[in-house]
């Protein structure tokens, strides 16, 4: 979900530093004034976030089913969890999985993102402005919403994907099952997701486009380059950051994806063939009931997010900070 | 020259108009058959656009059970959210912004650290602790699901509101001081009008990521009067083997309504505040 959950990228760093410099007179004068200012804050996030992190730690360590769940604590069982966590095949054929379906889904967002925001700057203002409220209204689409209209036109009975490929020539797809395979179904899960990113990273990398200088390109060109040549001596080196950090926010939210698979492939095709993290994580936790193994899981889970997090986490301090 | 530019450019225009009819297809598709009568919906062969538009579809969906119940619990627990993580937030986000603090790094850095967690790694920490607080049974569950909502939307709008606070330029408020007014005085009469326009788009995204969120809302509401909008649409078809797509497209598209209008109210300058610093910074 957390696609749509917009991430705030920090703002002209320039302007941030004007606003931070105050007199130093006021500067000493009001610390208080700051502490109490962020104190409701923190107080909130230790108790709906810190306090369930150590008890996530801590669950991970015990034996914790329903049981458990209505009388209020674990049984300590050490590693267990982790133990049979790490000795399960389908654990590994899951992070393997989630990693290969983040490479592709990162690729090509990413990847058609740039092309479409590269589209943008040389098509006429009339088709420009279409083209990018066709992809506001994308981006505005619930995700529960475009996995219900995913599935409608990915049905085998009548989607009109199916009718459309048969249409075209593309071969018979009367009555395919877009879901029978694993391949084929995260294929769908993979359309679903890039059709939903697309409008987030194009709108980002046209308003990058804009810094790339036009008497760079125009130098270029009249030096007898390519364009080509052009984009990837000119354009990409102002576009670097902005690529970076979408792609690093890709990588995490694609990684941890939940209900476009869940939803999509549905709970008559989710198995274990084609189980996602977010879906394995659901499914042995909460699913079966087993809160300890599932903790083992989400822990293990968010040392892997946390691990990919570290670059963009930096990268927004260093842009959004002035100290 | 100018000839081959021409030519280039009408190219260009229809790849971007394919590009167009590819991206929008699919939410057309769900308005159009939502307006479609059931044999047109189920013909082998598909109408590109409802030659005999109905409501019935809308009216099924609406009269389906749960429905009115899970826009009331939708409306319950986005408001709240949006209240409380508001006005806990603009007051961080003015210690971030117009305050030097030791701990503001860590802070920083937690508050972009927890945007990045996996929400689907914390349902379990967050159905156990719920639960051991009684939060999970029906009477408090909507409660429940605010707190667990508060996870996304309270660093997201300290963050945003940090940024559209330092967009404000320090001279107007200085100039107030100067003219005589406390400090507070100055807060009230310039700094919140300056910043309204922030505080409604910055509530206008909590909402609609609320609105949006499936999986904490699909854990924890278990119980079907409890549901909200998104898990009453993923509950649509059920198990049962004849899907009324009709009634679903209709009820996707009365989801989608509520985002669709605030967004396309705000996404100008929300995407233009979000994308502003990364290309620079």
């Amino acid at each position: 979900m957390k696609r749509d959950a917009p991430v705030a990228i920090p703002y002209h760093a320039a302007a941030a530093a004007g606003a931070m410099s105050l007199p130093s007179r006021r500067r000493r004068r009001f610390p208080w004034a700051a502490y109490g200012l962020i104190l409701p804050v923190v107080v909130a996030i230790g108790v709906i976030l810190a306090y369930p992190i150590y008890q996530l730690v801590r669950l991970s360590f015990e034996r914790y089913g329903l049981f458990e769940l209505v009388r209020h604590s674990g049984h300590w069982i050490g590693l267990h969890n982790y133990g049979s966590v790490l000795h399960d095949s389908v654990f590994w054929d899951t992070v393997l999985r989630t990693v290969v379906f983040t490479i592709a889904n990162v690729g090509l967002t990413i990847g058609l993102g740039t092309l479409i925001a590269l589209l943008l700057v040389r098509i006429s203002p009339i088709v420009r402005v279409l083209l990018t409220m066709g992809l506001v209204l994308v981006w505005s689409m619930p995700v529960v919403v475009a996995v219900q209209v995913f599935y409608w036109m990915t049905n085998f009975e009548n989607g009109v994907l199916n009718y459309i490929l048969t249409k075209l020539q593309l071969g018979d797809f009367i009555n395919h099952d877009w879901y029978a395979s694993t391949f084929s179904s995260l294929s769908m899960v993979t359309l679903l997701i890039v059709w939903g990113a697309l409008p987030f990273v194009v709108v980002t990398v046209y308003a990058g486009l804009a810094q790339v200088p036009n008497e760079l390109v125009e130098a270029a060109r009249v030096d007898g380059a390519g364009p080509l040549r052009t984009f990837r001596d000119v354009t990409l080196p102002v576009l670097k950051p902005i690529l970076l950090i979408l792609t690093s926010l890709s990588i995490i939210w694609d990684f941890g994806v939940f209900a476009q698979p869940y939803l999509l492939i549905g709970s008559s095709h989710i198995d274990a063939t084609n189980y996602l993290m977010g879906v394995y994580v659901y499914i042995k936790g909460y699913g079966n009931h087993d809160f300890g193994l599932g903790a083992a899981i989400s822990l293990l889970m968010l040392v892997m997010v946390a691990a990919m997090s570290v670059f963009y986490v930096r990268q927004m301090v260093k842009a959004g900070d002035v100290e | 020259m100018t000839r081959r530019l021409r030519w280039g450019r009408t190219g260009w225009n229809l790849i971007a108009l394919a590009v167009l009819v590819v991206m929008v297809f699919p939410v057309y598709w769900m308005v159009s058959t939502a307006f479609q009568p059931t044999d047109e919906i189920n013909d082998l062969t598909p109408s590109w656009f409802p030659a005999h538009p109905t409501l019935q579809h809308f009216r099924d969906a609406i009269d389906r059970p749960y429905f009115w119940n899970s826009v009331v619990n939708s409306v319950t627990i986005v408001g709240v959210t949006v209240a409380i993580s508001i006005v806990l937030a603009f007051l961080a986000a003015v210690a971030l912004a117009k305050f030097r603090f030791s701990g503001r790094k860590v802070f920083i850095v937690g508050l972009i650290g927890i945007q990045m967690l996996p929400q689907v790694g914390l349902i379990i920490p967050l159905y156990v602790v719920l639960s051991r607080y009684q939060l999970t049974k029906n009477e408090y569950v909507l409660f429940g699901v605010i707190i667990t909502y508060m996870t996304f939307a309270l660093p997201f709008a300290v963050w945003t509101l940090r940024g559209f606070l330092l967009n404000i330029p320090k001279e107007l408020e200085e100039a107030a001081m100067v003219d005589g007014s406390s400090r507070l005085g100055a807060f009230v009469r310039i700094l919140l009008p300056l910043v309204a326009p922030g505080l409604v788009a910055t509530s206008v995204f909590v909402f609609i990521t609320s609105w949006n969120e499936f999986i904490f809302a699909y854990v924890l509401l278990s119980d079907q009067s409890k549901q909200t909008v998104t898990v009453w649409l993923s509950a649509f078809y059920g198990t049962s083997r004849q899907v009324d797509w009709g009634g679903l497209m209709a009820g996707s598209v009365l989801a989608a309504i509520p985002v669709l209008v605030f967004f396309g109210f705000v996404q100008r300058k929300i995407a233009f505040g979000l994308t502003a610093g990364a290309v620079k910074g």
